[in-house]
């Protein structure tokens, strides 16, 4: 991992996507299933995955929908970017979702379905099985 | 991010448990924007007003917060759900109501000035050149950084809030000189705010931090919104650079196939039931050119205009909203068309807009359909 922005332990199953999120709008904040239907994660549930994208974009707004998901039990068990922006960072600082970035190389070898693990404390490697 | 031996204390908890999660919040923002300090800043300004937005596990958070946190600069806010001079029009349920009040009250509480409104660069004083600041509200960001000489991260929510409480920003690398690596051409011939929007939101999906811009030529202030508020819709692009850049940037050309390629995007309708005007939120100027061109014609259909409260009542004074009310204009402050619970597509399959940031918030949000048209195509083809 190149940074750690929320700290934490974390294994799940791998959620993928190869285009960025506007969490505001395209995420539904009830049931963490993804409305925007030029998204290639279209009608797919965020909830307790591992969540892979490349950067979060789009409205300010989004930090709380992040927020929400969390309260509503139907947010990711963690969040791996290839670059941290704003919202997704500070959404998941309040809502205390562990979140990581990686290199370009190391995202494109996660696969969707992969079983992953981390615990940031312990040291900056991803596990996977 | 290095931290003064005060700072890490009330990262530690010391000051408290809000200043705590404030500092925690600032430290992941940071760390994703690359800072290596804290900065002082002068105005802060809030999204995350509109309870459509936040829900109620904002509404909760707010009123959590508001118990002991308090701002420490000037902070402003972003438009929210409603106005209440006319929200018994549009058969809002009482829930919504009453938790849009409470986020209000929290606010307020805090020592947020309820100004409901996503242009403060139009509406306060701008302060001196390279200002630090920190603006959650995306158009306002990039308005900001571009056209303002202020400097803002593209704040989110929270680091914005966050920042009020503090009375500290990261320094981020927005907030420094920057060199973006593309250039973007503008080649469309005789461009309307329309255009300027889709420029925007196609330099948004290209840029990273900045990019270059030219071939821009004179733009007015309808067309300057549009142009930030498109950019703010796609991507985590917050500044504008005018000009050329180094000889080794690399060159993008926005042309009329890339302008056809974001309108096919968005334009989903060849018709809408209803207008709006208003994302960003109408200033002084629009809405005065606005009465104008609606001299002696009427609307045919539905007409929503958004604007900010102090520009209602100073339209007021001046006879416009008069004016826009004769001519089937529904005018409604504090709130806009982003995000607004008022559009229903129980009861609206399309929408007319000149907004790209409204239309892609419109479709992706409220779920109804988008019929794209410039104001001047809006008023000849929908008023008499």
């Amino acid at each position: 991992m190149k940074k750690v922005l929320v700290s934490g332990k974390v294994e799940g199953i791998v959620l993928k996507s190869e285009n960025s999120i506007n969490f505001l709008g395209t995420v539904d904040k009830k049931t963490g299933i993804i409305s925007d239907r030029n998204h290639d994660l279209f009608e797919k549930s965020v909830k307790d995955t591992i969540l892979v994208f490349p950067s979060g974009v789009g409205s300010s707004v989004g930090a709380y929908t992040i927020y929400s998901i969390k309260s509503n039990n139907t947010a990711p068990l963690a969040m791996i970017c290839q670059k941290a922006d704003l919202t997704v960072a500070t959404g998941c600082a309040l809502a205390n979702i562990p979140l990581i970035t990686i290199s370009d190389e190391e995202f494109s070898s996660i696969k969707n379905g992969m079983k992953l693990s981390f615990d940031t404390d312990s040291s900056n490697q991803i596990h996977y099985q | 991010m290095e931290l003064t031996r005060e700072e890490e204390s009330a990262l530690k908890g010391e000051q408290g448990e809000i200043m705590q999660m404030a500092y925690r919040i600032l430290v992941a923002t940071g760390e994703a924007t690359d800072a290596e300090k804290l900065v002082p800043i002068e105005w802060a300004h809030l999204s995350g007003v509109n309870y459509n937005t936040i829900g109620d596990a904002g509404e909760e958070f707010l009123s959590s917060i508001s118990k002991n946190a308090r701002v420490k600069v000037k902070t402003t806010l972003n438009p929210m759900g409603f106005d209440i001079d006319n929200v018994s029009n549009y058969g809002l349920n009482e829930n919504f109501i009453s938790k849009q009040l409470s986020i209000k009250n929290s606010y307020e509480t805090m020592g947020v000035i309820p100004s409901f409104s996503c242009i403060p660069y139009e509406i306060y004083d701008i302060p001196k050149n390279g200002t630090q600041v920190a603006f959650a509200e995306s158009n306002a960001a990039i308005h900001a950084n571009s056209f303002d000489n202020l400097k803002t991260n593209k704040e989110s929510a929270f680091s914005a809030l966050a920042s009020a409480i503090i009375g500290k920003s990261p320094y981020s690398s927005l907030r420094k000189e920057d060199n973006p690596n593309i250039t973007i051409r503008m080649k469309v011939k005789n461009p309307n705010e329309l255009t300027y929007g889709m420029l925007g939101f196609f330099a948004g999906k290209i840029g990273d931090t900045s990019v270059n811009i030219s071939g821009l030529g004179e733009m007015d202030k309808r067309q300057t919104k549009a142009m930030c508020g498109g950019m703010g819709t796609s991507g985590t692009c917050a500044k504008f650079i005018f000009g050329e850049g180094d000889s080794d940037c690399e060159k993008i050309d926005f042309d009329e196939k890339e302008m056809l390629n974001v309108h096919d995007e968005l334009n989903t309708a060849e018709k809408g039931d209803l207008i709006t005007l208003g994302s960003p939120q109408l200033g002084l100027d629009e809405i005065s050119d606005l009465a104008g061109k609606l001299k002696g014609r009427s609307f045919q259909k539905r007409c929503m205009v958004f604007l900010p409260r102090t520009v209602k009542e100073q339209a007021r004074k001046i006879g416009y909203t008069n004016e826009l009310e004769r001519a089937g204009c529904e005018i409604l402050s504090d709130c806009c068309t982003c995000l607004s619970p008022l559009i229903s597509k129980d009861n609206v399959d399309a929408v007319t807009t000149n907004s790209i940031k409204g239309a892609f918030y419109l479709k992706n949000s409220n779920g109804v359909d988008v019929n794209l048209k410039s104001l001047s195509q809006i008023v000849e083809d929908e008023t008499r």
